[in-house]
């Protein structure tokens, strides 16, 4: 009997092998084999399955059960249970965070719902590592079309009619893209996948590599075709070793099984492709830069034209294409452009990747049609605010990306629409923040990284970096003056005018949309040395309300230097000269008695209280 | 792994059709064994690898087996339900080896449910 009659897909993404899932795969094979299942159910290892919070996470199949948070203490009850006498094993299931009725049905769970996969179509439902299950849900069909019924030209237009742009973060049409290089003429050219994902908090190329790498290779063959390219290269930053171990495993198979390297599938068509590891430098993520990379050199832009193109990897005509736009390019070659065009906007076709983060209640991994309002993910998918908070800012596009606030939440996401509002769709990485963000902060903590990784080529974008970070370090600490906010606007429109890349040309976003959209905030650290969130410690006064203090006393519990004083059942008091603003006893207080005032505030704060309050009220209605 | 042709890219995917069909969906039959204590104890296990081995030896790929827990009806165990997708579900009591192996036969492979050893047309819904 070798009939299966289940599949257990366990996800070995990075993020579930962190929270456990190789101990979570011995556990469950030992017990299936001591209940006899072993033969009848399978185990199957999965790329990322994107609910990445709640790991490890397993999908059974074909009763569509989703486990989460699965542990080796909870495998004995749960093939009892379940694998054996039938019955979903209830205490590991979806709860919805208000509720406590468990969802058994990954198709039921909101984060599931509201998901349309076509870049992600195999995550959770393929093993990675065995080329045949890549197969089975129709792998390389769309690469053996492309070799056999379809010219240069058709392939280039049926990728231009779909209207596929760049997911790497700028939008460039990718058919426009592979036209020009398959117009060029020369006896070398180059096809290239970048895989230099670099955005803090972005995640969504490396779970592609590491849940379909079949899927990159076969756009990357396709795309070699329509350019007449026979090498290619695939640059992963060196962090991302599950990813690198997955995409070699993956060429090796389709080398061996004659899909990759000379006449594959027997059509006589070559294309070698190998992997090149990056150290892992922001600017490397720019195409002339990860190309000089790839030739042995330092990392750095140069200006263009000429474009890739037409002198890129070793001066020879090359295109370079994301991870997430290769992954694309077989299902348009199977379906068609229209069938591309049936999700998304007019200029924004297809469903996009996101890195969703921060202060959601659900973390993890979205693929969505282009042009859903913002809303809709960080409510619907991502099920709200973590514990009833309020939002504040969603920040778009990592370091060349821009926060956005409450009142554009409506905004459709697409390329066009996002860009208007100050942000950038850019690779895909969305960090929702609550109303515990302090806005300076986050600019800051954005061109920390950025002047960082500036490679230092360009002057305005080296030391200007480097200038709007000290001056953001300033206002953080109280050091702030009236003219600092003009400065870094002015500063910060030069940076952007006179850098050569993408690095320099966005790198002020960050500091140009908080001011654009949180300038009062700017301005109470500036005029009142006051950080209404309470994270610049210089900037903030804890002191109790007596009126609404219980005297529970669970901020005296939680204060780690012993500031706080009262009795049981007492109004409690925080000694100014002992505090150091670490905002503990804050997080602690269940009755919101707690307040945050301005540096060095003595006397009663009612009044500036009660200001502040009508001012957030007052900008509530404006909005 | 050989080299591959175009052919042999549908012949692996023929080859995994029945995990898939697991995955995927798009099975045409489902049949559930209630593996109950009491179904267990009545036997559904020896009910259930019959039905294993029958779909094994036909090689059917589109036909799903699966379990849940009591059906409510401990007397009569054990019970299995067939479900072919656009028909009423059946389900069936005082099940054996022989008496699955037949429903198989008749009502799985060539449609026709088995009257004698049918419970009841219809089903509570199940996950």
């Amino acid at each position: 009997m070798d009939k299966v009659r289940a599949n257990l897909m366990l996800c070995a993404g990075t993020g579930c092998v962190a929270s456990g899932t190789p101990k979570v795969k011995e556990a469950l094979l030992e017990e299936l084999k001591k209940r006899g299942l072993d033969e009848e159910i399978k185990l199957v290892l999965t790329g990322c399955n994107g609910y990445c919070a709640e790991g490890p996470v397993m999908a059974v199949y074909p009763d569509q059960v989703f486990y989460q948070k699965v542990t080796v203490e909870d495998i004995p009850i749960l093939v009892e249970e379940h694998f054996l006498k039938g019955r979903p094993y209830q205490k590991l299931m979806f709860k919805e965070p208000e509720k406590k009725t468990a969802i058994p049905r990954m198709g039921d769970i909101p984060f599931f719902k509201h998901q349309v996969l076509r870049v992600l179509r195999n995550k959770g439902l393929i093993d990675p590592e065995k080329i045949e299950e890549y197969i089975a849900r129709d792998g390389y069909q769309a690469m053996a079309k492309a070799l056999t019924e379809m010219t240069s030209e058709d392939i280039v237009k049926v990728v231009k009619d779909s209207g596929l742009r760049g997911r790497g973060g700028a939008g460039f049409p990718t058919g426009l893209k592979w036209d020009f290089a398959s117009k060029v003429k020369s006896d070398i050219k180059y096809m290239l996948c970048n895989g230099d994902e670099g955005d803090p908090g972005a995640f969504m190329d490396r779970s592609v590599m590491e849940a379909d790498p079949h899927s990159v290779i076969e756009g990357m063959v396709i795309g070699a075709k329509a350019i007449g390219a026979h090498h290619g290269y695939i640059y992963v930053r060196a962090e991302y070793p599950l990813a690198v171990k997955r995409l070699q495993l993956a060429i090796d198979q389709a080398t061996e099984a004659g899909l990759l390297g000379g006449n594959i599938l027997g059509t006589g068509f070559d294309f070698h492709l190998e992997i090149y590891l990056g150290a892992g430098a922001f600017v490397c993520g720019e195409e002339t830069a990860l190309m000089r990379s790839l030739e042995g050199k330092r990392g750095m832009p140069r200006p263009r034209p000429p474009f890739p193109a037409h002198k890129g990897l070793w001066d020879k005509p090359s295109v370079l294409n994301n991870v997430e736009t290769l992954a694309q390019i077989a299902p348009i070659i199977m379906n068609g452009s229209e069938w591309y065009r049936s999700l998304g906007t007019e200029k924004s076709a297809g469903t996009k990747v996101f890195a969703l983060t921060g202060a959601v209640n659900n973390v993890g991994l979205v693929e969505v049609p282009m042009g859903i309002p913002l809303r809709t993910i960080i409510y619907d998918i991502g099920g709200g605010i973590r514990k009833g908070r309020k939002f504040k800012a969603v920040q778009l596009g990592g370091p060349s990306g821009g926060c956005i606030p409450e009142s554009h939440l409506n905004t459709p996401v697409t390329y066009e629409d996002i860009v208007a509002t100050g942000a950038i769709v850019g690779s895909g990485g969305m960090v929702v923040m609550d109303d515990n963000t302090c806005m300076v902060g986050t600019a800051k903590f954005f061109l920390e990284f950025t002047a960082d990784e500036s490679c230092g080529k360009c002057t305005p974008c080296r030391v200007g970096t480097k200038i709007l970070l000290d001056m953001l370090t300033d206002i953080t600490e109280g050091k702030g003056k009236e003219s600092d906010i003009e400065t870094l606007l002015d500063l910060g429109r030069d940076i952007i005018s006179t850098s050569l890349c993408g690095l320099g040309q966005t790198a002020p976003n960050p500091v140009l949309t908080t001011i654009k959209y949180f300038r009062d905030e700017y301005e109470s650290h500036i005029r009142d040395k006051w950080c209404k969130a309470g994270v610049c410690r210089n900037l903030t006064t804890f002191w109790i309300d007596e009126k609404l203090c219980k005297g529970c006393g669970a901020c005296l519990r939680a204060c780690p230097s012993k500031a706080i004083i009262g009795e049981k059942k007492q109004p409690h008091k925080i000694i100014q000269e002992v505090c150091v603003h670490c905002r503990t006893c804050y997080e602690a207080c269940k009755f919101k008695s707690i307040k945050i005032l301005p540096a060095g505030f003595e006397g009663d704060p009612s009044e500036l209280l009660e200001a502040a309050a009508a001012g957030e009220g007052k900008k509530g209605d404006s909005k | 792994m050989p080299r591959l042709t175009i052919d042999d890219l549908k012949k692996i995917k023929e080859k995994h059709r029945a995990d898939f069909t697991l995955r995927e969906g798009g099975y045409r039959a489902k049949v559930t064994v209630h593996m109950g204590t009491c179904g267990i104890a009545a036997g559904a296990r020896a009910v259930m690898t019959a039905l294993m081995d029958e779909i094994t030896k036909a090689n059917m790929t589109d036909v799903i087996v699966t379990t849940s827990g009591c059906a409510g009806l401990c007397a009569k165990e054990p019970l299995a339900t067939v479900e072919i997708v656009n028909h009423p579900p059946v389900k069936y009591c005082d099940l054996n080896d022989e008496k699955m192996r037949e429903i198989f036969r008749e009502h799985i492979m060539a449609g026709n449910p088995v009257e004698k050893y049918a419970l009841v047309a219809g089903c509570e819904s199940t996950y």
